[in-house]
């Protein structure tokens, strides 16, 4: 099979950018698409084709799978890339993109299926012998959730069996909470989700999220390119993530990248994704989610392995295997990225839109910047917060953290509020300098 | 009779969550600091309430729209 000669990049922003980027370095063309909001974008201008696919709203345009299918149509472009976010872990969209015939830069739908719906994604965890935390079948009555709790014992956490990427958990205490708790759990489930079905786990102490990025090809292989520690979140979301996870034991390391394969060897699973996994203090390490695409901080690992990740993305999807195996894969030095949000931290993390009237980007060795702003462009509200990400690669951890101190200097950004004051402070602490941090930390400095 | 404004700019909703019905319907008598729409900006949602009692008029937007900082979003005719 030869490879797709035309890329839909059917994303926006600094992944649209990276993923043009690949598609060049490869030889192959890219389309872009552009809602009002981001007629004259980077992306656009860097695409040999771009197409209008409707209003600003998402729903009106990034989430159009037709208008995006119409694209892909009339610009002839024989595969699609769906970035995160967006239609990336939608498995309908998987699916139309196959009968349209396309090739879906990403894995099966099936694949996709098995692991969006979290209750079906435990399971099938623990089917490969992927160790789970604790936790209950999914539960419709009060009875049956209290039932559940008292065996897992307090503190439990209520998830929505159709979230993901942090959304739709509640933590409960006592079996009093459960009762106010699970009524709106699933309400909001529904409506945020299109299903209330919920179940129990029980909250781990202070754990670190620690994932493990994978590719798998056609031909059987699937290796894992290291772990990265993404426990510095905010309402769990990430906003600082680094490779490899510090202080983690060798023997824990080895054992956690082996369990993700297992389980993408399970599901045949294919292309890029990415196995979360929540540690304790003792190192004890449990699947949490699988993200089923190429994830935001996906350059810490490139930078730690030399892999372009998303070039290995355009060739499993051509059907060629994976460019090096396990064994030729050699971790090197650290990596730290940052995500600069257009937020104002001294202002309860207010979503700040507007134009970016200053834009002075670091450089320097072992410092990368994926954006998809330039200078004059206007944060749409319509989109998520994102304005840049900062990765800085050293050595050792300590060389990676002192060149962010140093590109956090050097980053200029005026016209909208952003977390470069918080980053400054955080690659300074020297809590996190000296050590691993839990997922709860974050907050508690902040409070 | 006075107009309600958004203070942010970002995406109009009259409802909670598609499935939903609207906070409030046309005709409709809201208390001071009830919640008539939502805004979602960078995919946080902002309440937009009554800045008084009143009886709601006329949305000038329609769910899903986009609005600007300071555009009217409904009409409130005071008691």
């Amino acid at each position: 099979m030869t490879g797709p000669g035309r890329v839909l990049v059917a994303n926006r922003g600094e992944i649209a950018v990276r993923i043009i980027r690949a598609c060049h370095a490869a030889g192959v063309e890219a389309v872009a698409v552009y809602s009002d909001a981001d007629k004259n974008s980077r992306w656009v201008q860097l695409a040999e084709h771009a197409v209008h696919i409707g209003a600003s709203p998402a729903s009106k345009s990034y989430l159009d799978v037709d208008a995006l299918l119409e694209a892909a149509s009339s610009t002839h472009a024989d595969a699609v890339h769906p970035g995160y976010g967006f239609l990336s872990e939608n498995s309908r969209f998987a699916r139309a993109v196959q009968d349209a015939g396309l090739v879906l830069i990403g894995p099966p739908a099936s694949a996709i299926e098995l692991m969006g719906d979290k209750a079906t994604a435990r399971a099938t965890a623990q089917a490969a012998g992927v160790p789970v935390v604790p936790g209950s079948a999914p539960v419709t009555d009060l009875a049956a959730a209290q039932a559940a709790a008292d065996e897992l014992g307090y503190p439990v956490l209520v998830k929505a069996a159709a979230g993901g990427g942090g959304r739709g958990i509640r933590p409960v205490s006592s079996a009093a909470e459960l009762a106010d708790v699970l009524p709106a759990a699933q309400a909001e489930a529904r409506s945020a989700f299109g299903d209330g079905t919920s179940y129990l786990e029980r909250a781990l102490p202070r754990p670190r999220h620690i994932e493990v990025q994978l590719l798998a090809d056609d031909h059987g292989n699937v290796v894992h390119l290291f772990e990265r520690d993404c426990s510095v979140q905010r309402r769990r979301q990430k906003l600082l993530e680094e490779a490899p996870a510090p202080g983690l034991h060798e023997e824990t390391r080895q054992r956690i990248g082996e369990a993700a394969v297992r389980l993408a060897r399970h599901v045949g699973y294919r292309n890029a994704g990415t196995v979360e996994f929540l540690v304790d203090e003792d190192q004890c390490f449990y699947f949490m989610e699988m993200n089923t695409r190429i994830q935001v901080e996906h350059p810490v690992s490139e930078a730690i392995s030399g892999v372009d990740l998303v070039a290995e993305q355009l060739r499993i999807a051509a059907g060629k295997p994976i460019s090096f195996t396990q064994d030729e894969l050699v971790r090197t030095g650290a990596a730290i990225e940052l995500r600069i949000n257009a937020e104002d931290p001294d202002n309860g993390f207010a979503p700040s839109p507007g134009e970016v009237t200053a834009f002075d980007l670091p450089g320097g060795p072992g410092v990368r910047v994926d954006t998809g702003l330039a200078r004059g462009d206007r944060i749409s509200p319509f989109y998520d917060s994102m304005i840049a990400k900062l990765i800085c690669w050293g050595a050792d951890r300590d060389q990676a953290y002192s060149r962010a101190e140093q590109a956090l200097r050097e980053f200029r950004i005026e016209g909208v509020a952003n977390t470069i004051p918080l980053h400054s402070r955080l690659v300074g602490n020297d809590k996190l300098r000296s050590g691993p941090v839990h997922t709860t930390w974050l907050e508690e400095q902040l409070e | 009779m006075s107009t309600v404004n958004a203070t942010l700019p970002g995406v109009f909703y009259r409802r909670p969550s598609p499935e939903q019905d609207p906070f409030v319907e046309e005709g409709a008598v809201v208390q001071q600091g009830q919640t008539i729409a939502l805004i979602e900006v960078m995919k946080t949602f902002s309440e937009i309430k009554a800045e008084q009692a009143g009886t709601i008029g006329r949305f000038l937007l329609e769910e899903g729209d986009e609005v600007e900082a300071g555009q009217g979003v409904v009409e409130v005719v005071s008691p």
